[in-house]
């Protein structure tokens, strides 16, 4: 088995021990950060490694710190655990098995823009591993690992454990500073972007939880290192959740650009039953479906190559699914997600949502028409760019996707 | 007086020093969270209470109410128990499962047993994906996961909690 860096606490019994993280080193490139290193060479070097945001964009992580703006203060970090995209369950095996690294890749961060107040957003289901932080952020405190005069100089840091309540639309991150101001969970306009007019109206950064777990390897072991897996544009391993119809279901770390073949086969053991693999969903319930053909199975998981099958590699959440499958039944549940989790705050959203779940409900029950597929590929064409956030416009991946790939499974139940 | 305050005062110091001192409502949801704590729903008067410590108003605290699907304004039952039918689950027969469940109840979707104790809710990911079907039970404001989740072994361990709350409820 190859070293494991993000799901290291596979290898090394214990990691979620405060003493048996320090026993492996922990921290020690904490204390290099804060004492050896000024803020913008973290924030260099993690622009050298080429890291790019693990929660869905994809967006370059150094580059994304650097749009702070040295003359407004105080700077704030907001690591975002609000993990709820179906098919997305990688961010609570860290948060639960390896969460020093998180902390300590929090914490750099929160160096690298001289944050002196950062905060962790844990969706609301995710309480108990909340309460256990707040534990674990009193140990970091009361082993000068966090607080005031760091290691002898003048930083000081604190973190915050902030709980949501269920709202799948905090992920979208200025959803997500709205719900820690204390209000509903919807998306602000922007511009102004969080990393001028964030929290509290500061300059802010806000960063998933698998994507600051990289930062202790990055500054730790090096620029070099952290490259040496996954392909040049997209370096570096990744967590990538398997899920659906496949024999073993899982979270596996493998280097990016490992293909959808190696995943699905190799490591999950291959489809239940044995049956034939009929289409993959590489971003969980956002994702536009892919047909499984062998070009596609040949496909890297990386950034660049999964958009060119038509999809998007987002927080790779890769659910399976086989011949036993109707399309419908699956944008049906797809679209329910949405129907439910729309903030409301737009009408294309709010609407477009309603009325697919109408349609697609009266289609999966056999009493809908041929021209209801049409009718519901009309609601998700108007719904296309016009939305106010990504929500809205993810709600339709699949339907649009569904549709023109395997019509035939909406005829199959309209025709009855 | 603020009853939440007077039973509460050291946590509730310890929540608002997490945020700037102007920025109070950033306390709403910490705060609804304790509220619901002491008895399973948040409460019109603990809705006031929280209007007052946060200095919003009261229809401001219960529009977050009613966003999150995790604060109730009313109580349920006792053990509520969210089953996740969503997509990744979905395939791998959490909907049986929730029909199962609740037919095995004499309940609905969404219902209470008519004893008072289960409420059983269908919910969206839990990001446990790999362990379906499986739900979480929310007993006040403890949250915990169950996967892997058979009809029959959420019964046994419903037979287990309902056993000690009825225990209980003769004791006091």
């Amino acid at each position: 088995m190859s070293d494991l860096y993000l799901l290291r606490h596979r290898q090394t019994q214990g990691l979620n021990q405060l003493k048996t993280y320090i026993a492996e080193g922990g921290f020690d490139t904490w204390k290099k950060v804060v004492t050896k290193l000024k803020p913008e060479e973290v924030t260099q070097q993690v622009k050298d490694s080429g890291l790019r945001g693990r929660g869905g964009a994809g967006f370059p992580t150094g580059t994304k710190w650097s749009f702070l703006p040295n003359n407004i203060w105080p700077h704030y970090v907001v690591a975002n655990a609000d993990e709820s995209e179906p098919g997305t369950f990688k961010d609570r095996e860290i948060l639960e098995m390896n969460p020093y690294q998180f902390l300590e890749g929090l914490m750099i961060a929160s160096y690298a823009v001289q944050s002196h107040d950062s905060y962790i957003y844990f969706r609301g289901e995710f309480a108990q591993i909340a309460t256990r932080f707040n534990e674990r952020l009193a140990e970091l405190t009361a082993q000068g690992l966090l607080g005031d005069k760091l290691f002898g100089t003048d930083y000081a840091l604190r973190l915050h454990a902030h709980l949501g309540a269920g709202a799948y639309i905090c992920g979208e991150e200025t959803a997500l500073l709205e719900s820690i101001e204390g209000r509903l969970g919807q998306p602000r306009l922007r511009p102004p972007f969080p990393a001028v007019v964030g929290l509290f109206d500061k300059p802010t950064v806000i960063n998933n939880v698998e994507t600051l777990t990289n930062l202790p390897i990055i500054l730790g072991k090096g620029v070099s290192y952290f490259r040496s897996q996954g392909t040049e544009k997209s370096p570096g391993t990744k967590i990538f959740c398997l899920s659906g119809r496949v024999k073993n279901p899982g979270n596996y770390e493998l280097p990016l650009g490992t293909t959808f073949r190696e995943l699905i086969f190799k490591h999950g053991g291959g489809i239940l039953n044995d049956a034939k693999i009929k289409a993959i969903m590489p971003a969980g319930a956002s994702s536009s479906l892919i047909p499984a053909t062998d070009t596609a199975l040949d496909t890297p998981m990386d950034y660049e190559s999964v958009p060119a099958l038509g999809a998007q590699l987002g927080s790779a959440s890769v659910i399976i699914l086989d011949e036993t499958v109707n399309i419908s039944d699956l944008v049906n549940s797809t679209v329910h997600f949405f129907k439910h989790e729309s903030c409301g705050k737009c009408t294309p959203c709010r609407e477009g949502t309603y009325w697919m779940a109408h349609i697609t409900d009266r289609i999966v029950r056999g009493e809908a028409s041929k021209a209801d597929i049409d009718l519901l590929k009309a609601v998700a064409g108007q719904m296309q760019n016009k939305c106010f956030c990504a929500l809205g416009e993810f709600s339709i991946s699949a339907v649009l996707s569904g549709i023109q790939q395997f019509r035939a499974d909406f005829e199959a139940r309209v025709e009855k | 007086m603020n009853q939440l305050m007077k039973t509460h005062s050291d946590e509730i110091e310890r929540l608002l020093a997490a945020y700037p001192p102007e920025r109070k409502r950033a306390a709403v949801m910490p705060l609804l969270h304790l509220a619901q704590k002491d008895n399973g729903y948040v409460s019109g008067q603990a809705m006031q209470d929280i209007a007052e410590i946060c200095d919003i108003s009261v229809t401001e605290v219960a529009s977050v109410v009613g966003f999150y699907t995790l604060f109730h304004d009313q109580p349920g039952g006792k053990i509520r128990l969210q089953v996740c039918t969503d997509v990744a689950c979905k395939l791998r027969g959490a909907t049986e499962y929730l029909n199962g469940l609740c037919s095995e109840l004499g309940i609905l979707p969404g219902g209470t047993t008519a004893d008072g104790l289960v409420t059983v809710e269908e919910v969206k990911c839990l990001a446990a994906c790999d362990k379906a079907p499986m739900f979480q039970s929310q007993i006040g404001d403890e949250i915990e996961y169950h996967e892997n989740q058979t009809t029959q072994r959420t019964l046994d361990w419903l037979k287990l909690m309902t056993a000690s709350m009825k225990r209980e409820a003769d004791h006091e």
